[in-house]
């Protein structure tokens, strides 16, 4: 299971999860969700869960799971 | 890490524009909520302007009145409700400091028991980015188009400062949400805020600087967020606690 689950949908592609994840694990797609938004991806190999995502993220995009 | 989840009380997603402050001020306020135990006790006046948006995602029971009634509104919710419910007044900057400035300050002067959460994102957002009374001199908005002159249309007001200066209130502090550490200062300030009204201490007014990357035109990565730490915080709104009660 990875550890942060991403609700592709809800992303508005504002990109302040990308600025302030400390690990640079977080990119955006080349495809888009069903609002017309390239949605964040995260790097299984990277990510540390550290959460810093799920606190700047206005859309409640991101879960953590550990 | 402890687990992260959504709260599940924000069944929607909130159709705020890409970069907006809002969500995670929502996403705070909730938070904080639920954390205290008063999450199926709380009723929250919306204000008009983008605040109105919060209706649509969130499941709190709401209150909406008159452009700028916050203040008016929240002291009549908390009257009748006493001690039973949370409330919580959220406004924008155009509701809170320039319609309803009067209710604002005279729920301030009358020291209320209640939570006010200001968004300040210095003009009005909802009908297209006008200049208002919290706009920043030389900014340009749909309404000041040479940018902001403060020879003819006096310098942005700073309703906390005013408050914590002059009325016997419980709490004034400003945050910001432009860094993980700053959201999190601000989820303690609005957390204060509420165990204040918890405690029957009075008047809690929370202002937070919020971006808005439409109606600055500006790219929420960059722009939005530098524009906050290197513009507004040093020469405009400093951030902090601006007054504690007893202290």
């Amino acid at each position: 299971m990875s550890k942060v689950i991403v609700t592709a949908d809800l992303c508005k592609q504002c990109g302040y999860c990308e600025r302030h994840c400390p690990k640079e694990a977080i990119s955006f797609s080349s495809d888009f969700n069903a609002n017309g938004f390239k949605y964040a991806v995260v790097d299984d190999d990277k990510c540390i869960a550290c959460g810093m995502c799920y606190t700047t993220c206005p859309d409640g995009v991101f879960e953590i799971t550990q | 890490m402890a687990k992260m989840k959504y709260p599940e009380q924000i069944v929607a997603n909130i159709p705020f524009c890409p970069g907006c402050g809002h969500g995670i001020i929502v996403r705070l306020m909730v938070e904080c909520v639920n954390e205290l135990g008063y999450s199926d006790k709380i009723v929250m006046h919306q204000a008009v302007g983008c605040c109105s948006l919060v209706g649509l995602g969130l499941d709190w029971e709401m209150l909406v009145g008159a452009h700028g009634g916050g203040g008016a509104n929240a002291t009549g919710l908390k009257r009748m409700l006493k001690d039973t419910a949370l409330v919580i007044a959220y406004q924008g900057d155009g509701d809170a400091y320039n319609i309803g400035l009067a209710e604002t300050l005279n729920a301030a002067y009358r020291n209320e028991n209640i939570t006010v959460i200001a968004v300040n994102n210095t003009n009005f957002g909802m009908t297209g980015g006008q200049m208002s009374w919290t706009t920043l001199p030389g900014q340009r908005t749909t309404t000041s188009v040479d940018g902001r002159d403060s020879k003819t249309s006096g310098m942005p007001i700073k309703v906390p400062e005013l408050i914590a200066n002059s009325f016997d209130t419980a709490y004034v502090a400003r945050g910001t949400v432009t860094s993980p550490a700053e959201i999190r200062k601000t989820k303690g300030f609005i957390k204060q805020g509420l165990q204040n009204q918890i405690d029957g201490k009075g008047h809690s007014l929370i202002e937070i600087l919020s971006p808005c990357p439409t109606n600055w035109h500006s790219n929420p990565i960059t722009d939005s967020l530098d524009r906050i730490e290197k513009e507004l915080i040093p020469f405009y709104y400093p951030i902090g606690e601006l007054k504690v009660k007893g202290e």
